[in-house]
């Protein structure tokens, strides 16, 4: 969920690049439910200049994805989703999405940039295509799949099926885990139930299926089929999107650093690909 | 044949071969040089080091090359061709009926070559289907549902245009539906890669056989449930094996699901040569081994040499009606044939 707009203190107190880049670290590929920014698809940021501080501005960001095919349903809702989180920035007066090197390219940017509708992109493709509902979808799957980090995170605490199922709420944020990354994924896991209405107060259970329904001993393991095999479907996806991206792009690996695009084909290169991520 | 470290000899079928001319000359358009683009970033991203081509090689190689990858260099003992036309994207198209036959004519009794239809042609479809029967006499299709057509961009196997193509195949014999399910090329469908036009195809043809390539990944957990559901629907292993060397961890875990769900007589190897090729496939699949908390997930199932036997062959053997025993008599009679040049 977005955060609320942030103060003009705070404002001064980072600078205005790390701002949309902090915005962009919220926007998940919707499929594979890791943000756009980790998996190295933001290519560039540029802000026009302004003359006082304090004008509102435009900023443009540009993205690739990992091949010319990747479906445009998902590339359209992460255009939607780089715009909206943007302009979140109380000093953002627009910003400009900007996909390169994909099919529906020029199609797709023109209709994000309008305010237009997928649907109204690509009418005779994907008749009365609503992506509210691919969304859900995703939304789905991407609850299922951190559910299953924190459940066998806590499985591992020795916690028992029987334990899990009437977990509350409470007793979850109260858990302390060893490895970060058990601890990142339950932060991003409490986030999607709050988000998603499905545990509101502190005695609800914290751990129900994505339709609210309260999990049970016997049908424990059965669900962790389930989620078992959408882990390992989005692994998929995320493991080749990763791969066919770098050896796409070239990426270099710079250890240490956030890597950025180089090894361009001169003709490829985008406008404004001067201003890759290189200031941390 | 592949012949285990232990001595033992295993019968390859490779189920998922291609020849194929993506090269600048044959390209139509922008799509054409993407389309291999892609297949070679999928080439570079997965394949060992030492195994990597160039690509000016990997755009278009010969007919030679291709019988010595798969069975002088390699291991296989036969090959099923799929044809994919692509017309919209290469001149010549990219592997055509006809162009597999040209390798399957210099060098018989080797390959099973599997044509092609685009139902969305109506009645030419059915035509066609009638003359790759009497000209070639095909067991299996290939089908490509996301394939371009025109104004179109791709089509679903229970259309009801499908339905008369496929009431077709099972007149005429024609018993193996090959269907690509998988990443790749662009599907403009609500859900890019889904699988459920499998299940209504399966139900409704219950005398055909269908082969889903990739397994339906990335949709693997919906392709499980259809295929468990339909004893006609089975899996083939291309792009999912070759993560058994940059991530063994993660194919093990994919093998095992599919062993978990689909059981092993319903698993097909295929390399999707020459995406990849199928020497070091097949020497890594014969050495891997499920570790065990992935098999204790799944009520202690093992990927035992049984199991690596059948989906290596004896699975496609049965499919293609292949006469393991007797084959093998020939090959032995017959010195294999050095590629020419």
């Amino acid at each position: 969920m977005p955060d609320a707009p942030r103060l003009p203190a705070e404002l001064l107190a980072e600078p205005p690049l790390e701002q949309v880049w902090a915005r962009l670290d919220l926007v998940m590929d919707p499929e594979l439910d890791e943000a756009v920014t980790d998996l190295g698809f933001v290519e560039s940021v540029s802000i026009t200049p302004s003359l006082h501080h304090d004008d509102p501005r435009e900023v443009q960001v540009s993205f690739r994805l990992p091949t010319y095919w990747c479906s445009p349903n998902f590339a359209f809702l992460m255009a939607e989703s780089i715009k909206r989180e943007v302009e979140v920035l109380p000093w953002v007066a627009r910003a400009v999405v900007t996909l390169h090197d994909h099919m529906a390219a020029d199609e797709m940017n023109a209709a994000i940039n309008a305010g237009r509708s997928f649907g109204s992109v690509f009418e005779d493709l994907h008749p009365g295509e609503d992506l509210s509902a691919l969304r859900e979808k995703f939304d789905r799957k991407a609850f299922q799949r951190r559910q299953e980090v924190v459940i066998k995170a806590l499985q591992a605490l020795t916690y028992s099926p029987e334990w899990l199922v009437d977990m509350t709420l409470t007793e979850l944020e109260a858990v302390t885990f060893q490895d970060p990354e058990d601890a990142r994924q339950t932060g991003r896991y409490l986030a999607i139930l709050k988000a998603k209405g499905l545990a509101r107060q502190p005695s609800d259970r914290a751990l129900p299926d994505y339709d609210g329904v309260p999990l049970t001993a016997e049908g424990f393991r059965t669900y962790m089929e389930l989620l078992r095999s959408v882990r390992i479907n989005m692994e998929f996806s995320g493991s080749l999107c990763r791969g066919l991206k770098a050896t796409r792009y070239k990426q270099a690996d710079l250890s240490g650093e956030v890597p950025v695009l180089v090894d361009f084909v001169p003709a490829d290169l985008p406008d404004g690909a001067n201003s890759i991520r290189t200031f941390h | 044949m592949y012949i285990t470290p232990e001595g033992k000899e295993i019968f390859v079928v490779d189920g998922h071969t291609h020849f194929w001319d993506g090269s600048p000359e044959n390209q139509a358009n922008i799509h054409g040089k993407q389309f291999i683009d892609c297949f070679y970033a999928y080439h570079s991203n997965l394949s060992p080091k030492e195994e990597l081509w160039e690509k000016s090689k990997f755009e278009k190689y010969s007919a030679d090359q291709l019988y010595n990858d798969l069975f002088i260099e390699g291991p296989d003992d036969i090959a099923i061709l799929n044809s994919t036309y692509l017309k919209d994207f290469y001149k010549d198209g990219f592997n055509t009926i006809e162009r597999n036959h040209t390798v399957a004519k210099k060098y018989p009794n080797r390959f099973i070559v599997n044509g092609s239809f685009d139902p969305r042609d109506g009645e030419k479809a059915l035509e066609y289907i009638h003359w790759m029967k009497e000209t070639y006499n095909i067991q299996g299709v290939k089908m490509y549902t996301a394939e371009w057509n025109g104004s179109s961009k791709g089509w679903r196997l229970n259309d009801p245009d499908a339905y008369k193509c496929f009431e077709l195949c099972d007149k005429l014999g024609i018993k193996n539906i090959h269907v690509h399910k998988g990443p790749t090329i662009i599907p403009l469908n609500k859900d890019a890669f889904d699988v459920h036009d499998v299940d209504y195809a399966a139900t409704d043809f219950q005398n055909l056989n269908w082969i889903i390539e990739h397994a339906g990944l990335p949709r693997l957990d919906d392709f499980c449930w259809i295929a468990t559901q339909e004893t006609n629907v089975y899996a083939g292993l291309a792009v999912a094996l070759p993560f058994i060397h940059t991530r063994p961890r993660y194919f093990a875990e994919v093998i095992a699901e599919l062993l978990f769900w689909i059981g092993p007589d319903k698993l097909l190897f295929g390399s999707d040569y020459a995406i990849w090729t199928p020497k070091w496939l097949v020497e890594k699949f014969w050495a891997c081994q499920l570790p065990a908390d992935i098999s204790a997930e799944r009520v202690g199932i093992q990927l035992t040499d049984e199991i690596k036997e059948k989906i290596l062959g004896l699975n496609a053997a049965r499919l293609y009606n292949i006469d393991i025993a007797a084959r093998k008599a020939e090959f032995a009679k017959q010195p294999m044939m050095i590629a020419a040049e």
